[in-house]
């Protein structure tokens, strides 16, 4: 049986955080990952999913050689990351989102010959490779661009043909659709998906904290927050795991006061949020029963709070992480960011 | 946009190459490196006045000053000479050696280090790629001080001339690859001491200069930077009284020179060893946005 494409035990990154120029010999420790471990088979389509903050470039460093464990150990297609990244290299790449590698004065195809050459592909045939792919992504017209005149959308598919051109056993994508508007993300998720199914030795790895993309394009999600990971299963098992709870989505007038957790105290309710909004706010609500929501609603009226609308809830990938970690994706970035 | 996008069908786009590894992958990422810095100069046609006309200016300067005083004519000579190698010193202390630092901003440095290749096959493409830039604007500053000033050539041997340039420039290269790691190991604070060492550099370096007019061990202590050394004994092999001005021996500077790009190469591969390490371990000099 081949290896595990992608292996990690009880993986753990500590950042040692130099104080400001006041304190500069006091050091803050932090936890980027805790006792982190997942097993990633060949051909699978792997998602890691967590807000800002939670791990995730982290996590694609350490198993792009690019950083050392703190603790634990990863592998990729088999060879430990830390001690043999003479291996590993030759068998992975690597694309970020936004990122803005290469020369702005070279061609798009000069730059991409560039990067073939660090593989030590020849020279002739990796320029017919990169002509059939820049077209293939509907680049085709660009080829001679410099590239530093792509817009945002053209140029993360250039990236991405530098991540597939060199024929990795194991393709690591750091947010590939971050800054993209609607289009652009969705042809790069299609070609994400095209490359991955056309050949069933290839493994890929992404990093998304958008839940749509984790919940269409990956086989399997890590849902990862704050360094550790809280699941890890197909979108479609980890969605029946909330099956036994009763969803409901209820619009409100203004909150007065109430808490979710003065919610969540109530019998029979698994969990509660909030989420103000403009003119009022929206409480979720995963019920262990049904007639659970009577009192709910009794709470809501005591405190003279309009019900605008009721809904009933289909599950999604945002109510499994809702559930994991207490509140949305969005609220969790919003706070990360008044830090 | 996502109407272009077809399903890949066509088997031989992702078929798999094969990739040649060892010294012939080093070679190839030399020359790939190298490139960027090549085809740039022919892209960004501004270099030609900064790197032309702004030494020029520096070696009239001086050239008048000689005529004035009445100084022997091969000091114009010299002149000339230091006004082209100033373009290399330039090339190296500026493109060089704050190359990795940009690098790592860019988010190329990261893309360096996993690829399968050798960074110091990418140090050594970005000082290949840069010399091979600069002789042109080298050249064209040799060709028109001749032509301005009446310079007369007395080449004594072509064969130590092309030594000496060769081992100056591997010296004076092998220095700027070390300090391209330095930089990235103290970022903003080594930027502060290029500024600081251009000017005072210049000066005793010779460029303009015999560095014979200096005490011997000021002579000696700026023979650290390969220039001071090669442009030294490659005036003594050019002009007529080229050997009677020289600091020491054509022969002694040789020796000294091969020991440089020796210690330069040998330091540079080792820095660079450091420097990733220590990316790798403290994980923040991959890290592009902050
Ligand atoms: N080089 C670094 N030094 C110190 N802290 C870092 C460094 N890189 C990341 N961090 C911190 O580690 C945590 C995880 O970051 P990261 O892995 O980038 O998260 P994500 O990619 O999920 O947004 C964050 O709190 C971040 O501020
Ligand atoms: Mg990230």
């Amino acid at each position: 049986m081949s290896p595990l494409a992608i292996e990690t035990r009880k993986l753990g990154r500590i950042y040692k955080i130099r104080g400001n120029k006041k304190e500069k010999n006091v050091r803050k420790e932090l936890a980027a990952l805790s006792d982190v471990g997942i097993q990633i088979e060949q051909g699978e389509l792997f998602g890691l999913l967590g807000p800002n903050g939670a791990g995730k470039t982290t996590l694609i460093k350490i198993l792009t050689t690019l950083l050392a464990p703190s603790t634990g150990e990863a592998f990729v297609a088999g060879y430990n990351v830390l001690n043999e990244p003479q291996h590993v290299r030759p068998r992975i790449n690597m694309v970020s989102g936004g990122e803005s590698s290469g020369y702005g004065l070279l061609t798009v195809r000069e730059n991409l010959w560039m990067f073939s050459q660090f593989y030590g592909m020849p020279s002739r045939e990796a320029n017919q490779r990169i002509v059939d792919l820049l077209k293939l992504v509907g680049l085709g017209d660009r080829i001679n661009t410099k590239s530093s005149d792509l817009s945002t959308g053209l140029r993360q598919k250039m990236n991405i043909v530098r991540g597939f051109m060199t024929d990795p056993e194991v393709l690591f994508l750091d947010e590939p659709t971050l800054g993209l508007d609607v289009g652009a993300s969705r042809d790069v998720r299609h070609l994400i998906r095209g490359w991955l199914d056309d050949d069933k030795k290839r493994t890929l790895l992404l990093t998304t904290h958008y839940m749509v993309e984790a919940e269409e394009l990956c086989d399997r999600v890590a849902i990862i927050n704050q360094g550790r990971v809280l699941a890890c299963d197909s979108p479609s098992v980890l969605k029946r795991r909330l099956q036994e709870d009763i969803l409901f989505e209820i619009k409100t007038s203004p909150l007065n006061g109430l808490s979710a957790q003065a919610i969540e105290d109530l019998p029979e309710v698994h969990t509660a949020s909030l989420t103000e909004m403009e003119d009022g706010a929206l409480l979720k609500l995963a019920l262990v029963e049904e007639s659970a929501l009577g009192p709910v609603i009794n709470a809501l009226t005591d405190k003279n709070i309009t019900i605008m609308s009721l809904n009933k809830h289909e599950h999604s990938l945002e109510d499994v992480f809702v559930q994991l970690v207490g509140h949305s994706i969005a609220e969790a970035e919003k706070g990360s960011q008044d830090e | 946009m996502s109407s272009d996008v077809t399903q890949p069908q066509v088997d031989s786009i992702y078929k798999p190459l094969p990739k040649v590894t060892g010294w012939r992958l080093f070679l190839k990422t030399v020359i790939a490196r190298a490139y960027p810095r090549l085809i740039g100069q022919q892209r960004e046609k501004s270099w030609m006045f900064f790197d032309i006309f702004l030494p020029m200016l520096a070696v009239s300067a001086y050239v008048f000053v000689y005529r004035a005083i009445q100084a022997p004519e091969d000091y114009v000579g010299f002149a000339v000479m230091g006004g082209a190698m100033t373009a290399f010193w330039l090339n190296v202390l500026w493109s060089m050696s704050s190359q990795l630092y940009w690098e790592k901003e860019q988010g190329n440095l990261a893309l360096y280090i996993i690829a399968p290749n050798q960074m110091m096959a990418i140090l050594l493409g970005m000082a290949l790629g840069g010399m091979l830039a600069t002789a042109l604007r080298a050249v064209a500053i040799i060709f028109l001080g001749t032509i301005l000033f009446n310079v007369t050539f007395v080449v004594s041997s072509f064969l130590q001339l092309l030594v000496v340039f060769m081992l100056s420039m591997t010296a004076l290269y092998g220095m700027g690859m070390m300090m391209a790691s330095l930089f990235l190991l103290l970022s903003r604070e080594a930027w502060h001491l290029s500024n600081l060492a251009q000017e005072p550099i210049y000066l005793v370096s010779g460029f303009y200069f015999p560095i014979k007019s200096f005490p011997f061990w000021i002579a000696a202590g700026a023979s650290i930077i390969p220039l001071t050394l090669g442009l030294d004994a490659m005036r003594q092999l050019i002009f007529a009284s080229g050997p009677a001005l020289g600091f020491v021996s054509v022969k002694l500077e040789v020796s000294v020179l091969l020991v440089l790009c020796v210690v330069f190469l040998v330091g540079a591969k080792l820095l660079l060893d450091y420097m990733e390490k220590l990316a790798i371990r403290e994980g923040r000099l991959t890290e592009s946005r902050r």
